[in-house]
């Protein structure tokens, strides 16, 4: 089944070619709250001694993760049949191959972080159980050695995430502070906007 | 002469096999004392590495059998460093004033085809409760294998006190699983 191409009536609710469909706003917020919270939650019980509570976090967190994979994944399918709108033709050459390279680090983060996750879950013999109810595929077997491999590579891809989020967001305001363009309210919910669909 | 000697023998040779279905010898090498419990809605086995006992088993008179076992509680593999610290600890087994879990049994029922209700005391952490272990035997290769499994509470033996008491992280049924192996 071949999901077919998006057609003027798919993107007829939006402006075309200046503003993002609603439904990759929703994710893109979405997200914008769920990783941050992901990672600090991930931060935080590392340092936890061990308690019901640290297992209880260590739990939410897994499940956090599971739901931003999906939701990646999702997001991903989404955009692939609704491309965002194109940057501003303002912008130099190496300016937009920058502002692309950093949204390819941004997905291949948002799916290497939750897959170690995953990976280290099955490598230190703790399988995942989606919110207590789905349990997902163990990928490996046990094996401690990998474990704290795989545990150290979530670590810093995680650092590499933090810093290039950093970046995303300074590089949105500088669109809308300096460059004065729509690049970060293209991103924001119509509600408030005279262009409201 | 020659039947005559050859009666002697055989009624030498009498009491010893009377005795040779006596299953008497635990092979703790070739036996395995293990559970699983459940975290956060994630099901995880795990096992002692040391225990021992006493045993006595002649499948003709299963009623008469009687075993002990006495497991290590050090010895225990949750899979989790972490949590095989913790639970040496005195909220969980308190190893250091009870380094022993221990089952007696009291009394053997048989239930035909093998398979029998071993009654007897299951003592942890000091407090010591009835339980009915279900076994079943059988022989491989001259080895006497008994198998079964049962569910215990663990807040029965206040294991997991304080902030485990609440059954919400580390549920309160823990399933006991063992193959005790014994020899002649």
């Amino acid at each position: 089944m071949t999901p077919k191409p998006p057609t003027p009536q798919d993107r007829s609710p939006r402006r075309a070619d200046t503003s993002y469909t609603s439904t990759a706003k929703v994710m893109h917020w979405l997200m914008a709250v769920l990783i941050p919270a992901t990672m600090a939650l991930g931060m935080y019980l590392e340092g936890l001694p061990f308690s019901p509570e640290k297992l209880k976090l260590i739990a939410w967190h897994k499940w956090a993760g599971v739901s931003l994979f999906l939701l990646v994944a999702l997001r991903l399918t989404w955009r692939l049949f609704h491309p965002p709108p194109p940057l501003p033709a303002s912008m130099a050459p190496a300016l937009r191959m920058a502002a692309h390279a950093g949204h390819a680090l941004l997905y291949v983060l948002m799916f290497a972080i939750p897959l170690t996750g995953w990976l280290m879950s099955s490598a230190k013999g703790v399988p995942t159980v989606w919110f207590g109810v789905v349990p997902i595929p163990d990928l490996l077997g046990k094996d401690e050695a990998l474990g704290k491999l795989l545990q150290a590579t979530h670590m810093y891809l995680n650092w590499l995430l933090a810093a290039t989020l950093v970046g995303h967001i300074a590089a949105a305001l500088k669109h809308h502070f300096l460059d004065r363009d729509d690049i970060l309210t293209r991103m924001l919910p119509t509600i408030n906007r005279k262009d409201r669909t | 002469m020659r039947t005559l000697l050859a009666a002697a023998a055989l009624a030498a040779a009498m009491p010893l096999a009377a005795h040779a279905a006596d299953y008497t010898q635990l092979q703790t090498a070739r036996s395995k004392v293990g559970f699983s419990f459940t975290q956060m809605g994630v099901t995880l086995d795990g096992h002692f590495e040391r225990f021992d006992g006493e045993l006595r088993f002649d499948p003709a008179a299963p009623e008469s059998a009687r075993a002990v076992v006495e497991v290590e509680l050090a010895s225990i593999r949750t899979g989790m460093p972490d949590a095989d610290a913790e639970v040496a600890g005195r909220s969980w087994f308190n190893i250091g004033e009870f380094p022993r879990a221990r089952f007696e049994s009291s009394s053997v029922k048989a239930l035909g085809g093998e398979r029998f209700e071993v009654s007897g005391a299951l003592t942890i952490k000091g407090r010591s409760l009835p339980v009915v272990v279900p076994a079943s035997f059988a022989v491989r290769d001259g080895v006497g294998v008994f198998e079964g499994e049962f569910v215990i509470r663990r807040g029965d033996f206040a294991v997991g006190e304080g902030a485990w008491a609440h059954f919400d992280v580390v549920a309160n049924e823990v399933r006991v699983r063992y193959q005790i192996s014994a020899t002649q």
